[in-house]
């Protein structure tokens, strides 16, 4: 690690004050990517800004038909949280026991790591994502590969999920690293079917073709012969485009039948 | 003996009461005073010429206290880093060694080879400074496929076409005229991959220099520290072997990885000495995949002669073997001696040809990893008479219980130089049968298929050579080391035993099993027995702990060390007796005479040893305290059969292993449980290199995989249940009947995982690793 | 950078540097050398201790952001001689061989049967250890060690 300033942020205007003061600040909630980074000395910030003593920022609720989980909510909080099955269910896979005793949903949506999981959750249900500024849109804050609507220094508060009537994810896993070589989010929400995947594009997407198939009829089949253009997803040592494309349509059924079940 | 101590008891083990508490001490855990912390300034390239290396922005850190380059170490009568091991070429000429300095000095040849360091006070001053040497490079292609090395750019001026040697093994003409006899040839072009050997604790090295006495100690994560020490001192030229103590205390695994003597300890007490204060430098997990000697990667034509009744008449193997940049320590005999020696396999095939020719490349050294050079050639002997099977249309199983040799057929000389001296391979055969349900495998199958899921089922019948000896012949055919091993029984006043030995334990616990031995034979307590080992301070001489040596020749050398000990006590109890030593009988800890109805026990011999009141000191000296050292007339011969089982789900590609069965012939065993534990370990090696590990370098000889989020690492999920058994064909040259288990998971594994995927697959050859990816590509392909 | 820390019961106040680790200040500061490091991209949990009661990986903690905690290591969790069950286990099933990855196999593997509602089967241990790393064991024994541990916890 290069050295850096450890700065403990005691509110959310404190932790952007120090952000906007600094040459080179980040956020750090969980630490689950950032510190390998910085093991590594990938990063060298000259501030690393500590978001765990910010009050109010771990809460989850579940209120109106929404679900509410506080940006510094764990990952095994999500996992433990009983209103929507499939979000706890994805939570439950997220790297190892260790991982998510730290890892925050905050965290690894303003990473937008292209095989994290929870991007395929906030595409897949539909979920708003609250800063300290403003209400994103899920379907607007992925922009690219480790990029987002975030702007600089502006902080992850909560994210809502509207509750679905059902949904379900299914992971095809790194054997490796246990990130998503291809996850895939199935909901039946008040405003139709959503389908989110991770793991197999530069970020998470909405697969609109798989979504039309499913409204018709909700079920596996429904998904065959629908071919899933693999021309621009990654490919790389553990997976190519075409397995990529291939593990989206399996996943999905996957994800269909624990639907059904 | 004891029962529940004794030879053939599952002792829990001594060593565990430090490792569950966390007061292990590895030799990161060690401090000394004054110590300072180093860093390795690695090539970023996979080939280059060193134009210039500027050390002054380094030196300017805070903190930082001396950089070295390679040219320093030259300029001080520092050696190269050798290869103990000369194999000739078919030609007769020796192998070509390139130069292997410690520190790079003039040209780099794979990524992660050092070419400076640096020592500071703290190890982040040490990396700031590691990351402020500049050094000028010329990059130069780079060489990095097995197969097409030896048509590649030539890497070092001495090795043409990047060639080491090109060995051969067996008759030539004998194995050309099966062939022409045979009613049928069975060809598979195959690949072993290349492995990282990843034991846990990262290799790591304390070394300090006192100055009053011009003496040297070394803490190093070693598997045989006399043999770094001996390598160091007369090779590498650090410090007269007396002046140089080297400790290997808990060694977290080694598998191989830590037999080699490396750049890193070799700078590091070099250094040490130089800068006058301890200096302690630990790897990072990247550097351990960069810098530890990887193992296997070979390419290799087999062609198998068989009778269209399924004989097996002749084997001819051709083999690539991918040496990586340099040659490590004993890295040659590995695809040749270790490797080539072993294609008879349990059968009884009449001529074999085996070529092995070694390559360089732009990639980490090559070494021996568990198994080293066995489990090649049992993967090839093997998936050979498997595919025989099928192209035959005959069950594998009869095709193998046609060819292996049989039980009355010991000793048998195989075509390929070794002579097995026992075995029943018939006989794990059938147990594994059963173990397996091989009776219930057809309906296992038909509920897969309605299921979706493709069955397999795999089999493999491995034999192991370890306890490599004798050394004379050893030693004739190249090696530069005896391969005997050594031991001391020191037996105190009290009668409690102290037990050097050369062994070194790293996770196989010897603390334990020798305590066995030792409390077995001389009737004593087992908790009144220390074993000791690792320090050349406290023991003569090793040869160290690998090829699954231990117990057949460490345990051996003991067992010769307690006959002296029982001897000079019956001398002793002969004096108290009144008799002559040919009339006192030992057994179960007492000494007795027929004359006399009081026994003496060890204990009191051991005390008239020290209390020498009533025996001629002219004839007979004081103390009972014994060496030995015992040299093997053969090797052992383990053998065993493996069944896997596996379920391929052919839309993701992903293998479950349903049965893993492993029935092996240790011999004679001392500790069943720890025994066992070390099957489980190997089968976990062997699965993984099936299914999960690779070592990939990229075009540009760059380690593709190069830390756990691209190496997969078996975890406890993706391993089965293993069902482990064993038969018993005591060894018929050692002392103790014992033969080795160390490696034997390891070398039988992947041919049968590999079996069982080919066969799921109806396809003749699946690369390793088979992960899911490329299952699922050998699917699409067939479809 | 002034950090307080609880561990295994006893209160420290430590002086450490802003980019100090856990696993930094429990080994090098706190002389706990049990926790061992075995890779620098938090996977193998060699490094696994308790931090206010769940398992994390020491190596990927800042020494900051465990301010104020309560830390458990493997030297902690025994009550004087009286080994923990989990300890208990790991010997009697011969749960381990080298030793390296022990300490943060039994840390996760406490963690993992406290945590869990119902008694674990084999297949939910070998899933609950997948942030360990063993090269030894093949893993075999360590499913049974926690299976036997579970019953006396």
């Amino acid at each position: 690690m290069y050295s850096f300033n450890f700065r403990r942020a005691s509110n959310i205007e404190d932790a952007q004050q120090i952000h906007q003061s600094s040459s080179d600040a980040v956020y750090v909630a969980g630490g689950m990517t950032l510190i390998p980074s910085l093991k590594l000395r990938l990063a060298n910030p000259d501030d690393v800004v500590d978001l765990s003593q910010i009050e109010g920022l771990s809460a989850i609720s579940s209120n109106d038909g929404v679900v509410s989980v506080g940006a510094m909510a764990r990952h095994c909080e999500v996992a433990a949280t009983s209103d929507i099955p499939a979000l706890a269910s994805l939570a439950s896979r997220i790297g190892d026991a260790q991982v998510r005793n730290r890892g925050t949903i905050g965290g690894s949506l303003a990473n937008n790591d292209p095989s994290a999981d929870y991007p395929a959750a906030v595409l897949g249900l539909g979920a708003t994502i609250h800063t300290n500024a403003r209400a994103i849109a899920g379907d607007d804050f992925f922009v690219d590969l480790f990029e987002t609507a975030l702007e600089d220094g502006e902080i992850i508060t909560r994210v809502d999920f509207p509750i679905p009537k059902r949904a379900a994810y299914a992971k095809f896993a790194n054997q490796a690293s246990k990130y998503a070589v291809v996850g895939v989010m199935v909901a039946e929400t008040d405003a139709g079917v959503r389908v989110g995947v991770t793991g197999a594009a530069a970020c998470a997407f909405r697969l609109t073709s798989f979504e039309e198939a499913l409204s018709a009829n909700m079920s596996a089949s429904a998904l065959d012969g629908i071919d899933v253009d693999s021309s621009d997803f990654n490919s790389d040592l553990h997976a190519s485009a075409a397995y990529r494309g291939s593990l989206v349509t399996v996943m999905a059924k996957q994800a269909v039948e624990q639907l059904a079940a | 003996m004891d029962a529940e101590t004794g030879i053939g008891a599952s002792v829990l083990r001594k060593e565990d009461a430090r490792f569950i508490t966390g007061k292990g001490q590895y030799t990161d855990d060690i401090s000394v005073f004054g110590q300072t912390h180093c860093v390795f300034v690695r090539s970023p390239h996979a080939r280059a010429k060193i134009n210039s290396i500027n050390t002054d922005p380094a030196m300017a850190v805070d903190g930082v206290i001396r950089v070295f380059t390679g040219d320093e170490l030259v300029e001080d009568g520092i050696g190269d880093l050798p290869c103990g091991w000369v194999v000739n070429s078919k030609d007769g000429s020796p192998m070509v060694s390139p130069p292997h300095p410690p520190i790079a000095t003039t040209v780099v040849n794979y990524v992660g080879e050092p070419y400076a360091f640096v020592v500071a006070e703290t190890l982040q001053a040490a990396r700031d400074g590691a990351e402020a040497v500049e050094a000028d490079f010329d990059i130069l292609e780079a060489v990095v496929d097995t197969a097409t090395a030896s048509s590649s750019t030539q890497i070092h001026e001495n090795a043409p076409n990047n060639q080491a040697y090109d060995w051969e093994l067996g008759d030539k003409e004998a194995t050309d005229a099966a062939f022409e006899n045979a009613d049928h040839v069975t060809e598979l072009d195959i690949t072993n991959n290349r492995l990282i050997p990843n034991a846990i604790e990262p290799r790591a090295a304390l070394g300090s220099y006192d100055a009053a006495s011009s003496t040297y100690t070394l803490y190093t994560t070693s598997q045989n520290p006399h043999v770094e020490r001996v390598v160091l001192a007369l090779f590498v030229n650090v410090a007269p072997e007396a002046n140089l103590r080297v400790i290997s205390p808990d060694v977290g695994g080694g598998f191989g990885s830590k037999i080699f003597v490396y750049a890193e300890e070799t700078a590091v007490i070099w250094a040490s000495a130089k800068v006058g204060r301890p200096i302690k430098w630990r790897a990072d997990r990247s550097e351990s995949f960069l810098a530890d000697a990887h193992g296997r990667d070979h390419v290799t034509k087999a062609q198998l002669a068989l009778s269209s009744d399924g004989e097996m008449l002749g084997l001819r193997v051709k083999t690539i073997a991918n040496m990586g940049a340099y040659l490590s320590t004993f890295s040659s005999s590995v695809p040749t001696y270790l490797y080539g020696t072993l294609m008879a396999g349990q059968y009884k095939t009449p001529a074999i040809y085996v070529e092995t020719q070694a390559v360089f490349t732009n990639t980490s050294p090559v070494d021996a990893y568990r198994g080293a050079g066995r489990p090649e050639a049992t993967y090839v002997v093997e998936r050979i008479v498997e595919t025989a099977a099928r192209e035959l249309n005959m069950d594998p199983v009869e095709l193998r219980r046609k060819n292996f040799i049989p039980p009355d057929a010991f000793p048998y000389q195989t075509p390929v130089a070794l002579e097995y001296d026992t075995g029943n391979y018939a006989a794990s055969m059938s147990k594994a049968l059963e173990l397996a349900d091989s009776d219930g495998y057809a309906a296992r199958k038909a509920a897969s298929e309605a299921n979706g899921k493709l069955r397999g089922i795999g089999y493999s019948c491995y034999i192991e050579a370890c306890g490599i000896a004798p050394s004379q012949l050893v030693i004739s055919l190249g090696a530069g080391v005896g391969l005997f091993e050594s031991a001391e029984v020191r037996v105190d006043v009290s009668g409690s035993v102290s037990v050097m030995t050369g062994s070194h334990s790293h996770g196989q616990g010897h603390e334990t099993t020798f305590a066995q031995l030792v409390s077995d034979r001389l009737g004593i307590p087992f908790d009144s027995v220390n074993v000791i080992h690792g320090d050349t301070g406290r023991s003569d001489y090793g040869l160290g702990t690998y090829g699954s040596r231990s117990i057949a020749v460490g345990g051996s050398a003991i067992d010769k060390a307690l006959d002296k000990i029982i001897a000079k006590g019956k001398k002793i109890a002969a004096h108290m007796f009144e008799t002559t030593e040919d009339k006192v009988n030992f057994a179960e800890g007492q000494f007795s005479y027929e004359g006399s109805n009081e026994p003496k026990p060890f204990a009191e011999i051991a005390g008239a040893a020290y209390i020498p009141a009533v025996y001629p000191l002219d004839e007979l000296e004081p103390g009972l305290s014994e060496k030995a050292f015992y040299d093997p007339k053969n090797f052992t011969y383990p053998a065993g059969s493996y069944v896997c089982e596996v379920e391929i789900d052919p839309s993701t590609g992903v293998t479950e292993i349903q049965k893993f069965v492993a029935v092996d012939d240790f011999g004679n065993v001392i500790n069943p449980m720890i025994v066992e534990g070390q099957v489980h370990g190997g089968l976990a090696q062997g699965i993984g290199q099936a299914l999960l590990e690779h070592g990939i370098y990229d075009a540009d000889g760059n380690l593709s995989t190069g830390s756990y989020m691209d190496y997969t690492m078996p975890r406890a999920a993706d391993l089965p249940d293993f069902e482990v058994d064993m038969t018993s064909t005591p060894c018929t040259h050692n002392p103790l009947g014992v033969k080795g288990c160390g490696e034997a998971g390891a070398i039988g594994s992947p041919a049968a995982v590999m079996n069982a995927i080919t066969d799921a697959l109806g396809v003749k050859d699946v690369p390793m690793p088979a992960t899911p990816h490329t299952v699922w590509e050998t699917i699409q392909q067939g479809a | 950078m002034k950090v307080d820390l609880t561990v295994n019961g006893s209160q420290h106040a430590v002086d450490v540097a802003d980019n100090a680790l856990l696993s930094d200040v429990l080994r090098e500061t706190l002389g706990l050398t049990g926790t061992h490091v075995g890779c620098d991209t938090s996977q193998c949990g060699a490094c696994t201790v308790h931090l206010n009661g769940s398992s994390v990986k020491a190596c990927t903690v800042l020494a900051g952001q465990a301010d104020g905690g309560d830390i458990t290591t493997i030297e902690g969790i025994a009550n004087g001689d009286d080994l923990h069950p989990m300890q208990v286990a790991f010997r009697a099933n011969h749960a381990l061989q080298c030793g390296f990855c022990t300490p943060g196999m039994i840390m996760s593997a406490i963690d993992l049967v406290q945590s869990a509602d119902e008694p674990l089967g084999a297949d939910e241990v070998r899933e609950g250890l997948e942030g360990n790393f063993c090269r030894c064991t093949g893993y075999h024994n360590i499913v049974k060690a926690v299976l036997d541990a579970q019953a006396n916890m």
